[in-house]
């Protein structure tokens, strides 16, 4: 079941990525489509028969429940990252048109011409991600300031007039809303009749504000939750895709009438606000009174939602080193696209439901204690063959190894312990990561890496303390300075106070011991402050001899000097900081049972989001085997044998061609490596005249070269046909 | 002594039409001698043109609204279709006197039609015995519509054999207009520019009740010295005086200045009115931001558009985006020197060919195919590459950011061109983020 699904979407992504480029949108769009799938077939895979043997229908209803979680989750906190931006666009929003609501008569307000209100949005390049933004800045924008909000977008408007149409059929929709059900048919009537021009918006604003205002003792709530002639909000959802000429137009239209109804424009802006004036003249500019407004960019974005969803307990998948790294690296290296990283997560929680069987413990402690006891024999099979398992059987003394190996209750038993230890484990290793990361966040050239995430991989993969980096890290923080340390303790224990974990109390008052003595430390510094410091008798009067004798004695001097107090205590501070990483930043492959919560297999998830199709066609064309699997297909590397099939052979055949190709030739290479195989006496009849079969044959896989995107007609030998691919691959 | 005078006008509204129009005396005066008494068959079609803000539309509007007479204004750039331009004609041609809403527009897509309903609409106002004047602005849109708009309008008297004047503005002459297929030729008016003494009158005309109109024109005489180098357009010149005039007034309000202090004025507002010049009027902060700044005791700084130039993109998108600039800056035979290892000494002197002297930063970027991008992006990426989905998909996005553009067809299938269509300074900037040291890779700089 599950084959056909990968071929089929891998088929959609071949075909329209071979020659054609998908943009970034669309690759989300088919992302989205994967996992829909893969949760649908998931879903009817668990329900064919084999539920009972590994409790598919209690994994999948796991799986959605954990699905629905982590989508929620993601959201809330995108929605608080977005809020400060909100906040500034409301207030914008509040002032740009007050002057409009008081209709002051001021001199300056008559002079000064009307500029129409405008919010340059910066949003950054993950254009993926706009989409979400917009939507909810629209959700705020209804709830809080006005109903009529329009969102264009560049692909519905190539010239003005659909730009109207669009603009007057969404806020004319908008308007509905807060309609009765009488006029809603009154409305859709005159919707399609509706002239596209400003004069009818203007008539149509009047009609629906004023309406709005008699309605008030009925409709309370609409007037309060919003004020009293609200502005109309036209979003411009990508700036840079629009074309010049209707923006120009658009804006020059409606400056002729912003001193009839309140029109604010927000600009959805990907790269950097200067495409305003690439795009619009000075003269049309100079109607605009632009404000900016900037995203948080989408690298804090992506910490955050690290550091909210992957690294707290709260949800029991974790990923892997690999697949972390994986996902991290299509975040940096090619999309910047925040909603992308969740879909892979997304991914990963689908598959790691799907291919495990214990899945089904991967949930909440308590509800996995209570699964271990419904555990069928089967299942209990599958636990010891986990090699982490099997590693901590061989560990124990021998009667209890035949007890669990045999026993199915004492088993579960351990399993039960297990389980609570991994949790135990990562109560202790997110909050003291996080102490780690205080201290490495703060040195020079950060040997750890700057982010947190970073410094989570390194602990992830293997032992942190054998790295050399640690050791260098380790190194530079025996040289931090005291307030620094100070500051960085005072973090820490933040930090463990407000985790949830058990052992910390020791850890806490030990940690505030140092701070204390730091405080003694100071205080006697202070008394020691009065005694005359050696330098003070440089400044005395020498000469050049006396001079460089004093220093060099100043320098014997500290070269042996003891340490001071305080150096002791940043070495013992460290030297204990050293001991908690060492103590519980255990990588969790060492961990029994990691498999459980662990999804590690970073290569599926690769095939999946970072496709190479070329690749993919390139080896199915050129070597059929490794898709067929049919032996004989076999081949030893350059030859190219008969028995695959037309287009394999045709496509070899046109790899050791020029830009153009011969089709003559194409063909007679292709009918002697067709009849090769049948001897010398069927090329008797066939030595000059190509047999009608293979003729046909060859139109046929050569035709298929050419809807896969291989090759073109050309136009400029007769005869020829031109290849579109080059290496590449 | 009044310069506009005219038989069918009473001498009081010319009086004060003259005082409407300062500096336009001549043309207006011309335009009441075409325009000739109520009745009088006028010119069918009348030009003006002239540069932006030089007061086409503005002295249009008020000699037909001071002079009551029959008109309908209407901007082409609003109605985009002539469909639209018609029916807005009519319309408001039918709303002129009476008060009375139509309820709906009779629909008119062609200019028969519109003939047809123009002349009803004329019956139905009683405006037979008296020229309707049609204004037109921004007349140059027109060309842009069905190609018998423009000779139709022109034409218009003739073809509705009533008593119409069509008058089109545009910023644009004539000769830009003229159909190649010939056409009534219309009265042809040109509107100079306002000259530093026109601009000086006009802009002390308007001066805040507060204040006289001496101290006013002081200020005005400043603004037009720092201003006048740059910017000459009445409406962005009357925008900035109102923008900066509490500025000029903060010491008489203190009283640390007299009104007549004229040097100490000038004194505080010079340095201003500069910043002003690079700010507010290259639109690099808005003008409310300029007015809370003006407001704000210690002025805090607010960085302008351009400070925000730098564009963060992915890593591989960088390195498609540096391939790509030098795909389109290099010329292909280059491409061996600069990417293969082994490529030999080869001087710029007879590697050149006489055509390819002048830099390629010139001439503008080149479009290239796809392959050449991919292989130089293979390049100079120094850890392998896999041409993976992601890889093509970011091609495309940095089309949609408008760094890439498509050249020709758009038959994806007939193998892509691409131009990169950044900045060399931008691509430089880039090209530091990822320690790559592109002027050594360009043809240019070689």
């Amino acid at each position: 079941m599950f084959i056909y699904l990968y071929v089929f979407i891998y088929k959609k992504i071949f075909l329209l990525q071979l020659s054609p480029l998908f943009s970034s949108q669309q690759r989300m769009f088919c992302l989205d489509n994967l996992i829909c799938a893969c949760v649908y077939f998931l879903a009817d895979y668990f329900r064919e028969g084999n539920s009972d043997l590994e409790d598919s229908e209690l994994r999948f209803a796991t799986c959605q429940s954990l699905q629905k979680q982590v989508k929620s989750e993601t959201e809330q906190i995108e929605e608080e990252l977005n809020e400060q931006l909100f906040d500034n666009l409301v207030s914008f929003l509040r002032r740009s048109h007050s002057a409009f609501q008081e209709k002051t008569t001021e001199w300056t307000w008559r002079t000064k011409s009307r500029e129409i209100p405008t919010a340059a949005l910066v949003l950054g390049v993950n254009v993926t991600d706009h989409d979400f933004t917009f939507r909810s800045l629209s959700e705020v924008l209804q709830n809080n300031v006005t109903p009529y909000i329009a969102l264009l977008e560049a692909k519905d408007c190539p010239g003005i007039k659909n730009l109207m149409q669009k603009l007057l059929g969404q806020l004319m929709n908008c308007c509905i809303d807060v309609g009765s059900s009488e006029e809603e048919d009154y409305e859709q009537v005159s919707h399609t009749r509706v002239r596209c021009s400003m004069t009818s918006l203007i008539n149509w604003y009047e009609s629906a504000t004023k309406r709005t205002d008699s309605e008030t003792p009925g409709k309370k709530r609409t007037s309060s939750r919003h004020w009293q002639s609200p502005p109309v909000v036209v979003i411009f959802k990508d700036m840079e895709s629009f074309t010049t000429k209707v923006l120009q137009d658009f804006v020059v239209i409606s400056s002729q009438h912003i001193g009839e109804f309140p029109l604010v424009l927000i600009f959805g802006i990907a790269t950097s606000p200067m495409i305003i004036h690439s795009l619009l003249p000075h003269s049309v500019s100079s109607l605009l009174c632009i404000e900016l407004f900037q995203s948080l960019s989408c690298k804090d974005h992506l910490s955050t939602i690290i550091d909210k969803v992957l690294l707290t307990t709260q949800f029991p998948l974790k990923l892997s080193e690999k697949v972390l790294q994986v996902l991290i690296n299509i975040f940096l290296y090619h999309d910047f696209s925040v909603q992308n990283f969740i879909k892979g997560f997304q991914l990963c929680i689908v598959e790691h439901f799907h291919s495990n069987p214990l899945s089904i413990l991967c949930c909440q402690l308590e509800e996995a204690k209570r699964r271990v006891n419904s555990l069928s024999h089967n299942q209990c099979e599958n636990v010891r063959r986990l090699p982490s398992f099997r590693r901590y059987v061989e560990s124990q003394v021998s009667e209890k190894q035949i007890a669990l190996l045999t026993a199915d209750s004492s088993l579960k038993e351990a399993v039960r312990k297990l389980l609570e230890d991994l949790n135990v484990y990562h109560e202790n290793y997110f909050p003291i990561l996080r102490c780690l990361h205080v201290f490495t966040s703060s040195l020079p050239k950060y040997p750890l890496g700057k982010q947190i995430r970073e410094l989570h991989c390194a602990c992830l993969e293997n032992r942190v303390w054998e790295t050399e980096e640690y050791e260098s890290s380790l190194q530079l923080a025996r040289m931090l300075n005291k307030s620094d340390l100070v500051t960085m303790l005072q973090k820490c224990v933040e930090i463990l106070v407000s985790s949830p974990g058990r052992e910390f109390d020791e850890i806490v008052e030990r940690l505030k011991e140092f701070l204390t003595q730091f405080q003694k430390l100071e205080e006697t510094y202070q008394e020691r402050d009065e005694s005359v410091s050696p330098q003070k008798e440089l400044q005395k009067k020498t000469n050049l001899y006396n001079l460089q004798k004093t220093l060099l004695e100043l320098k014997e001097s500290r070269r042996s000097k003891k340490l001071t107090k305080f150096e002791m205590l940043r070495f013992e501070v460290v030297d204990y900081i050293d001991s908690l990483v060492r103590r519980y930043l255990v990588p969790a492959d060492h961990k029994t049972l990691h498999e459980i919560v662990y999804f590690n297999t970073a290569s599926v998830l690769r095939e999946h989001l970072n496709a190479a199709p070329r690749i993919a066609l390139h080896t199915a064309l050129n070597n059929p085997y490794s898709y067929l699997k049919s032996e004989a297909l076999k081949s030893d590397g350059g030859s190219i044998s008969n028995k695959a099939p037309d287009i394999c052979i045709a496509y070899k055949l046109h790899l050791e061609c020029g830009r153009l190709i011969n089709l003559v030739d194409w063909l007679e290479a292709f009918s002697t490596v067709v009849t090769a195989a049948e001897g010398p006496t069927a090329d008797v009849a066939s030595s000059d005249q190509v047999d009608d079969v293979i003729h046909a044959r060859f139109i046929r896989a050569v035709s298929e070269l050419e809807l896969l995107g291989f090759i073109k007609p050309s136009k400029q030998k007769t005869d020829h046909v031109a290849r579109l691919t080059w290496g590449g691959c | 002594m009044p310069i506009l005078e005219h038989p069918a006008y009473p001498p009081a509204t010319l009086l004060c039409l003259e005082s409407l129009v300062p500096c336009r005396e001549s043309q207006v005066s011309m335009l009441l001698s075409i325009f000739g008494e109520r009745q009088q068959l006028s010119f069918p079609s009348i030009f003006i043109y002239g540069h932006t803000s030089s007061g086409k539309t503005y002295v249009m509007k008020t000699l037909l609204n001071t002079l009551q007479l029959p008109h309908v204004f209407v901007n082409c750039v609003e109605c985009f279709t002539s469909r639209l331009l018609l029916e807005e004609i009519l319309i408001q041609l039918q709303n002129g006197s009476s008060e009375t809403k139509q309820a709906s527009p009779v629909p008119c897509d062609t200019f028969n039609d519109f003939v047809r309903l123009f002349k009803q609409a004329l019956v139905s106002q009683n405006l037979q015995d008296q020229t309707v004047y049609v204004v037109l602005d921004r007349a140059e849109q027109l060309r842009e519509m069905e190609a018998n708009v423009l000779p139709a309008f022109l034409r218009l008297q003739e073809l509705t054999d009533r008593n119409v004047t069509v008058i089109l503005l545009s910023e644009i002459v004539w000769e830009m207009f003229r159909p190649n297929t010939g056409c009534f030729e219309p009265f042809i008016l040109y509107f100079p520019d306002y000259s530093i003494g026109h601009l000086q009158k006009i802009l002390s005309q308007n001066h805040p009740p507060e204040y006289s109109a001496d101290f006013y024109s002081a200020y005005i005489n400043i603004l037009l010295g720092v201003f006048y180098m740059v910017c000459r357009d009445l409406k962005e010149l009357q925008h900035l005086a109102a923008l900066n005039f509490s500025k000029y007034c903060e010491p008489v309000v203190r009283r640390e200045a007299k009104e007549r202090d004229t040097r100490k004025l000038w004194k505080n507002i010079e340095p201003h009115l500069k910043k002003a010049m690079q700010t507010v009027y290259l639109r690099e902060i808005s003008s409310s931001q300029w007015e809370r700044l003006q407001c704000e005791e210690e002025p805090g700084q607010i960085k302008g558009l351009s400070a925000h130039a730098h564009v963060e993109l992915p890593y591989y998108s960088k390195f498609l985006l540096i391939a790509a600039y030098l795909a389109s800056y290099n010329p292909v035979r280059t491409d061996k020197r600069f990417f293969l290892k082994h490529h030999g000494k080869i001087k710029k002197t007879n590697f050149m060919k006489k055509h390819e002297k002048t830099s390629n930063h010139l001439l503008g970027p080149k479009p290239f195919p796809l392959d050449r991008l991919l292989a130089i992006l293979y390049s100079i990426v120094d850890n392998r590459v896999a041409p993976t989905a992601n890889i093509f998909s970011q091609i495309t996005s940095l089309v949609t950011l408008q760094l890439l553009s498509v050249v020709g067809n758009n038959d994806q299938l007939d193998g892509p061109r691409y131009k990169c269509t950044v900045s060399l300074d931008f691509i430089r900037a880039i090209a530091r983020t990822v320690n790559f040291d592109i002027i050594k890779y360009l043809y240019d700089f070689l």
